[in-house]
């Protein structure tokens, strides 16, 4: 799960981590409002809120210095969509701005956390290329990433925040509030459960004080329900509808941009069958996992979700019944089909427990099913049902 | 010969008298294993599938001397479970729930390696020994006693596998299923070096998906140090990047962990690479040069 930078900035706040003084808002009248109580010296910034990256580039984040342009910032972009490199081309949609104080940086750092899934410890990356990617950054100076892992029993040491602040270059009061700057982040991410965190660019002000001008945060879906205060910050506009619509129904639904819907059960399976599908030259619509129990209540579902994305031409089901019965789940498919009003054909590829008896009942109910048995006879027929 | 589990180990089930505990026992039990009995805490004295509940592990593996544990525990009280199996000596550690924390299985993961005790999993099927064990949720009937061994991040992809393996006549030594999680207790470099000490795995074969790199180092680990024929097949070619493809650890991040870098790595290893999850028994046949049964 994803957090707004005004979200991820609470939380560091809350921590003791330095974040400019900012107000965030969801109406054009509270972005005058806004800029009224943060502005120094007649200007702010105003910053779009959504999740992803290159807002500045695009347009969502821009200086403002009068409560007019503030109001205009806010009607120009609340209820519109912000396109950047990062998204796609539709955009994500802007429901609030955050206004911050400008900033004078004399130098822009890096500061980001995840997990080194290869050692199963949580890395602390550190750069003197604060403000790019740090993919990019990675890329083409590998040598300006300063890397620290993180003793799970243990966690962050000082003498690790010393390591990076002299490889960082950092002296004097900077020097001590890095160290100490470090600490606390490390504490974020283990105490909000995080997978990633990035401060980019963690800045030095004019004034000499280390700030975290951005703030990314992801946390760990599955730790969620430890978190409720982070679980209650999520954005369900941010996601894609269907997606999250699949979510509420516990089904783990990807959409892809072909015409080939496909239901299957297993994550592993759902990816091979839509490998399977390109393989023989059709184009997969989605990936979903039914899960293994694709009783007719679940498989309804899926066929809703599925049906919802109109590219849809033919729904291709794959499932291995390992312990469940097959001929429950083709009665279930069944029951499905009549109980949607299924208009397009159905290709079912069942194997397992009790196949055998599944396909004849599938191929006997009268409706536009094809039963197969062979995964790769399966998905010809699908992609031959496509082109007719 | 076969790994980590035979005929003769002892398993209890963490989890016992819950719905899926209950059901998988029970079908651990019908394909031979040794199921000794179970743990459920508060149910210790009662009698469940004509097997002993114990209300600790340390009490269950007192009276039984089990040596493995299944858990089928909510995701929320598995680490408190790992960490009680390990207390009590439990050696192999098979979870099946799907959904823990992270964070909880980076915190487990030096205590494992200081005890020395193995873990499976989590998000996983299990692991069987064609004809002689099963510990969790794998279907007995597709596994056929033979000579492949298998070892897989997913759980129906693992299946495919094997009954493709048996269809050929090949049949399994044994079947891991090292799970889906982006921290797993077990990876494939631990599986394929017990594949290559086992006299009777003569040919194996590693399921990958997209995320992290696990098949780049087993890919190395098996240029350096497998002399047995390995067939390989990474899921997720069409896999956008950025998306949680269902396995928390299945997601290209940052550019990385695609299955085009994996098919790579792994054919630069020289392993035989197959593009369809069909082509698994096909891709044995080729590598061994055995006749299809």
């Amino acid at each position: 799960m994803n957090l707004h930078e005004y979200q991820a900035k609470s939380l560091f706040a809350k921590y003791g981590l330095p974040v400019p003084k900012g107000s965030v808002t969801s109406t054009a009248e509270g972005a005058a409002r806004c800029f009224e109580e943060i502005a120094v010296n007649g200007s702010a910034v105003a910053k779009c809120q959504i999740h992803a990256g290159g807002r500045g580039k695009a347009g969502g984040v821009q200086v403002v210095r009068s409560k007019d342009e503030a109001r205009n910032f806010a009607t120009r972009w609340l209820g519109s969509s912000l396109v950047t490199f990062q998204t796609n081309s539709k955009g994500q949609p802007v429901n609030r701005i955050l206004f911050e104080e400008c900033q004078k940086p004399v130098r822009e750092l890096y500061l980001g956390a995840t997990i080194d899934r290869s050692i199963g410890r949580v890395v602390v990356m550190a750069s003197t290329k604060g403000g790019m990617e740090i993919e990019k950054v990675a890329a083409e100076t590998p040598e300006l990433i300063f890397r620290e892992i993180i003793d799970p029993t243990n966690g962050a040491q000082p003498y690790q925040g010393r390591e990076l602040a002299f490889r960082l270059g950092l002296t004097g009061d900077v020097f001590k509030q890095f160290v100490s700057l470090f600490i606390r982040f490390c504490r974020i991410y283990h105490e909000c459960d995080c997978s990633l965190m990035e401060v980019n660019p963690l800045v030095i002000t004019d004034e000499g004080k280390l700030l975290c001008l951005d703030a990314k945060m992801n946390v760990d879906n599955n730790a969620l329900y430890r978190q409720p205060e982070i679980k209650d910050m999520r954005d369900f506009s941010q996601e894609p509808e269907i997606e999250a619509r699949a979510m509420s129904n516990n089904l783990n639904y990807v959409a892809l941009d072909g015409n080939i819907g496909c239901m299957v059960n297993g994550a592993g399976l759902a990816m091979g069958t839509m490998d399977l599908i390109k393989l023989h030259g059709g184009e997969p619509a989605n990936f979903l996992d039914v899960g293994g129990s694709a009783t007719r209540d679940r498989v309804v579902k899926a066929f809703e979700i599925i049906l919802s994305d109109t590219k849809v031409k033919v729904i291709f089901v794959n499932i291995f019944g390992g312990i469940v019965r097959c001929d429950l789940i083709a009665e279930g498919i069944i029951g499905a089909v009549e109980e949607v009003g299924l208009k397009i054909p159905v290709v079912v590829r069942l194997e397992g427990n009790g196949a055998e008896k599944g396909r004849e009942l599938l191929s006997a109910s009268g409706f536009d099913i094809t039963a197969c048995n062979d995964l790769t006879e399966a998905v010809k027929a699908a992609v031959a049902a496509v082109k007719e | 010969m076969s790994i980590l589990i035979n005929k003769d180990t002892k398993v209890i089930c963490q989890g016992f008298t819950g719905s899926q505990g209950t059901l998988h026992s029970e079908q651990a039990i019908a394909y031979g294993t040794k199921l000794m009995g179970g743990v459920t805490p508060g149910k210790g004295g009662m009698v469940h599938l004509d097997r002993p509940v114990f209300n600790t592990v340390r009490e269950a593996v007192d009276a039984t001397g089990a040596t493995a544990s299944s858990v089928f525990i909510p995701a929320q009280f598995c680490k408190d479970a790992i960490l009680e199996a390990v207390d009590a000596g439990i050696s192999l550690i098979v979870v099946i729930t799907e959904g823990i924390p992270t964070l909880d299985m980076l915190n487990l993961r030096p205590v494992l390696k200081a005890s020395g005790v193995r873990l499976i999993g989590p998000n996983c099927p299990g692991i069987v020994t064609s004809g002689e064990c099963k510990i969790g949720i794998m279907p007995g009937y597709i596994h056929k006693k033979g000579r492949v061994g298998i070892v897989s991040r997913s759980g129906t992809l693992t299946y495919e596998a094997i009954k493709q393996t048996t269809d050929y006549g090949y049949g399994q030594t044994t079947c891991v299923g090292i799970g889906g999680d982006p921290i797993p207790g077990t990876d494939f470099i631990d599986v394929l070096e017990l594949f290559q000490n086992d006299p009777e795995t003569e040919a194996i074969v590693m399921i990958g998906e997209i995320g992290g790199n696990a098949e780049e180092r087993a890919a190395e680990y098996i240029k350096a140090h497998v002399t047995k024929p390995v067939v390989s097949y990474i899921a997720g070619v069409t896999a956008p990047k950025g998306k949680r493809m269902g396995h928390a650890g299945a997601i290209i991040s940052g550019g990385k962990g695609t299955a085009r870098e994996k098919y790579a790595a792994l054919d630069a290893a020289g392993v035989l690479t197959v593009k369809s999850i069909a082509d698994i028994g096909r891709g044995v046949q080729e590598a061994t040069g055995w006749q299809r049964g």
